[in-house]
């Protein structure tokens, strides 16, 4: 099943299938992410929310990463079941 | 001379490493980005002297902020003779991904794998000689902290250099090969160096190539034509993003081994986020680590004991009374912080008495008494008594950052940040904007957006820093002295709470006028937490602390020694025998009445200039506002004598005539305050103007030069006007609501309106998206 990384739960794992984008900020945010290995295969865990609510704290790639709901709407994910 | 350049991730160690080779103690932390500039140093340990020079991290050579593009210029265009590229083993694939880019350059590279033993901890491994052979680069195991593997990195580097290498890539096997080798041949024939590099970046449409080499655009438009991946399309930044990825995973899994771990167990890290950034904890946890912060500093009444425990209390202030027992204990226990302070203080003041003394014996002349205790003495000392507190606040912030625990709160205050335009990334320049504005201003280089970076270097100055910490402890000291009321720990408190409010209208105010625009992404990684290192946070604060004492025994002793001559000659090159027919009272009489909307201005009589004249000199360095009240304090002291009059008790009058007898400054500055008070008769919304005026106008000289340097010439003058306009506003404000109590409405009602219109503004804006 595929979701965007912004819609999972806590706990939740997949891997990465595509960094969709839109407009010029867009496509400097989708390098930035691919920079900080968010590219396909990658396998991702939403490990927690901030205490408001956003941004989110992922792993990947052995490390943690945060970014806000509204990058992680970018990110494609095949959820692992 | 050989040059080697520093190059990896933020966060990888190389600012450790650079330390360890080259012996310098420049600032290093666990918050990716801390080093903004290059820096050089020497390495001498090899067969001739080497140059290294450390660059800012970097995840790609795609620059995405400024400070990257600072490290990829530094590459390409300035040419070392080797890079150095250290790479974090707990984090390879993510740090090979810049490798990758590096061997595409036509220099030598040498990898060093630093932090195996974190690695080793976990129970993985990693194959370096399997590393070595698949990168086709030396690969060197190396600890940064411990200092070991140096030698054999610096010999290898040094073996390196000698023979030049040429680019390779990754892509080498990708559909976009021919694309690649096409356009690098291009590249070659119109002579450009590093042609595969450039190649490679123009395919990926990176701007800077793109502006660099357009003829060649249609190339690779036309490949684009023939060319379509299956995920992808044509989008090939994307297509070799991916391809990079792929083949680290692909080729670099065979030279891990990782120790199979149980799913459900948790890293130390892992388990401190689990209380650190908790959904109801994190918050209240962050405020009161804050709240610590200050209280470790400077508070006299440490942990409450006195307040809870009323007969210790009395049993302090009984030993307050000698002078060994002052250093420990005031209303209550004194806070670390505020032992250190009062320590330096009775040593100083014992220099001061030992100064004066030797100088009346040897029969030294009144006026030059004069100037070596009042002017300089004086003037210094008020500066140096604050280096204990300055000290432990900035020790404190380092001990956060270093352990980690500053990305979190980036995380955590985020959304916050947000409502007022900013990411959560601005929040560390503005945090480290409490210690030093100067080293916060050029930490806004982290962030990625113009208009952000803009709007945060102006409201760094309202983070009251360690030098305006005697401006706020003498005024609010001397407030309670002088009138009784309050309790100067919660005035200065307030203060540091009043700029921030400032800070947070402007920045609102300004990110939906003059500087509109999105809010920018935030993507950050958050590091592993680990101890503070002990020895890096000596350095750091040695550092800090020779910075200060350079600084007053410079800036600060000139200005004290004009001040001094200023305040006591006449422009005919005489001594006066009042003060009021001095140079500096002609010039501060001059400007007086621009301070009076502020309640420091024309209405406080014949000595009303002085508040003038300390802030103009505050403007040179924030140290110089109390010094420059001690000094006139001694100039005038037969006025202050008479101070009587405006209510002052008795016994602080007594205290104050001690002060100007001893021809030292006062612990806290406060009876300077007081005798400024006596002088003028100033009101306490006056002196709370004063206070706010001097936290929000223009910062010190280091801190305009340093803005000045990341601004640009338009925007640095608005910059500037800002600060003058911020400050009166503020402080006019803050002297009418305090005087007249019922403008507080007005006052209310105008913050209001500004506020809608920032929000109606904001709306607008986002509808028209």
């Amino acid at each position: 099943m595929q979701k965007k990384l912004c819609d999972f739960a806590i706990g939740e794992t997949g891997k990465v299938t595509n960094v969709l984008s839109s407009g010029a900020e867009g496509v400097k945010i989708r390098r930035r992410l691919f920079d900080m290995g968010v590219t396909p295969g990658a396998s991702v865990t939403l490990k927690k929310r901030a205490p408001l609510g956003d941004p989110i704290e992922i792993t990947l790639r052995g490390y943690q990463l945060t970014l806000r709901k509204k990058e992680a709407k970018m990110v494609v994910v095949e959820v692992e079941q | 001379m050989i040059r080697f350049a520093l190059a990896g991730n933020p966060n990888s160690g190389k600012t450790t490493l650079f330390n360890v080779l080259t012996g310098s103690t420049a600032h290093t932390g666990n918050w990716p980005g801390v080093t903004v500039d290059r820096k050089d140093g020497l390495y001498k340990k090899c067969a001739e002297p080497i140059s290294i020079v450390d660059l800012p991290g970097i995840y790609s050579l795609s620059p995405y902020t400024p400070e990257e593009v600072i490290s990829r210029n530094y590459i390409l265009d300035e040419r070392p003779d080797l890079v150095i590229n250290i790479v974090d083993a707990t984090n390879l694939e993510r740090n090979l991904y810049l490798t990758t880019q590096l061997l595409e350059i036509d220099v030598p590279v040498v990898v060093a794998l630093n932090m195996m033993d974190a690695l080793e901890k976990n129970g993985d491994h990693i194959d370096v000689e399997v590393l070595e052979e698949k990168l086709g680069v030396p690969v060197v195991e190396v600890s940064a902290l411990k200092g070991t593997g140096l030698d054999k990195l610096m010999n290898r580097a040094y073996e390196a250099c000698k023979k030049p290498r040429p680019a390779v890539t990754v892509l080498e096997n990708s559909a976009l090969r021919h694309l690649i080798g096409d356009v690098k041949i291009a590249l070659q024939s119109q002579n450009v160096p590093h042609a595969l590099f450039h190649a490679v970046k123009l395919i990926e449409l990176d701007e800077l190539e793109v502006g660099a080499h357009k003829n060649l655009l249609p190339m690779v438009e036309d490949f684009k034509k023939t060319f379509s991946d299956d995920v992808f399309g044509t989008d090939f930044e994307a297509v070799i993003a991916d391809a990079r990825y792929a083949y680290i995973t692909a080729n670099y899994s065979s030279a891990v081994h990782k120790h199979p771990h149980e799913a459900t167990e948790l890293t130390p890290s892992e388990k401190a986020d689990r209380v650190l950034t908790h959904k109801w904890f994190g918050l209240p946890l962050f405020f009161l680590i804050l709240f610590g912060v200050f209280h470790l500093t400077f508070s006299e009444n440490f942990l409450y004991l006195a307040s809870i425990f009323p007969s210790f209390g009395d049993w302090c202030e009984k030993m307050s009374a000698t002078t060994v027992g002052s250093i420990f204990f005031a209303e209550g226990l004194n806070s670390p912080g505020a032992i250190l302070f009062y320590a330096l203080d009775v040593a100083m003041g014992y220099l001061g008495d030992w100064a004066t003394a030797g100088m009346e014996s040897l029969g030294a002349s009144a006026w030059a008494v004069g100037l070596v205790c009042d002017g300089v003495l004086g003037g210094v000392f008020a500066v140096l008594s604050f280096i204990p507190q300055i000290m432990v606040l900035f020790l404190l912030f380092s001990i956060l950052e270093d352990t980690g625990y500053m990305a979190r709160v980036a995380f955590i205050l985020d959304k916050i940040l947000r409502k007022f335009g900013v990411s959560g990334r601005a929040f560390m320049p503005m945090i480290m904007g409490f210690g030093c504005s100067v080293p916060a201003i050029a930490n806004t280089r982290t962030l990625a957006d113009e208009k952000e970076r803009i709007a945060t270097i102006r409201v760094i100055p309202f983070f009251s820093c360690g030098a305006k910490v005697p401006i706020l402890t003498a005024i609010s000291g001397g407030i309670v002295m002088a009138f009784g009321i309050g309790n100067a720990d919660l005035i200065t408190y307030g203060m540091y709470l009043f700029g921030m409010v400032v800070a947070a209208v402007t920045l609102l105010l300004m990110r939906s006028t003059t500087l509109k625009g999105e809010i920018p992404p935030f993507v950050m990684e958050l590091p592993t937490y680990h101890a503070p290192r002990f020895k890096n946070l000596m350095r750091l604060l040695w550092d800090k602390a020779e910075h200060f004492i350079k600084k007053a025994f410079t800036i600060v002793l000139a200005s004290t020694i004009v001040i001094w001559f200023m305040s006591n000659f006449g422009w005919d090159w005489k001594m006066v025998s009042s003060m009021n027919d001095s140079i500096l009272a002609s010039i501060g009489k001059l400007i007086q009445p621009l301070f009076t909307p502020l309640g420091f201005g024309s209405q406080l009589g014949t000595y009303g200039w002085v508040f003038a004249v300390a802030a103009i000199t505050g403007l040179i360095a924030k140290e110089n506002v109390v010094s420059t009240f001690f000094t006139i304090a001694c100039a005038l002291s037969s006025v202050i004598m008479a101070g009587t009059a405006v209510g002052i008790p008795e016994s602080v009058m007594l205290e104050v005539q001690a002060m100007l007898a001893s021809g030292e400054g006062s612990e806290s500055g406060a009876l300077e305050a007081v005798a400024m008070i006596a002088a003028t008769g100033v009101t306490i919304p006056a002196l709370i103007s004063f206070i706010m005026f001097n936290m929000t106008t223009v910062p010190c000289f280091a801190a305009v030069a340093a803005a000045k340097a990341e601004l640009k010439q338009g925007t640095f003058k608005w910059t500037f006007l800002f600060w003058v306009a911020t400050s009166y506003v503020v402080a006019a404000v803050t002297y009418l609501v305090g005087t007249w109590w019922w403008t507080v409405f007005p006052a209310l009602g105008a913050l209001a309106l500004a506020v809608v219109y920032a929000l109606i503004l904001s709306k607008e804006k986002k509808k028209t998206k």
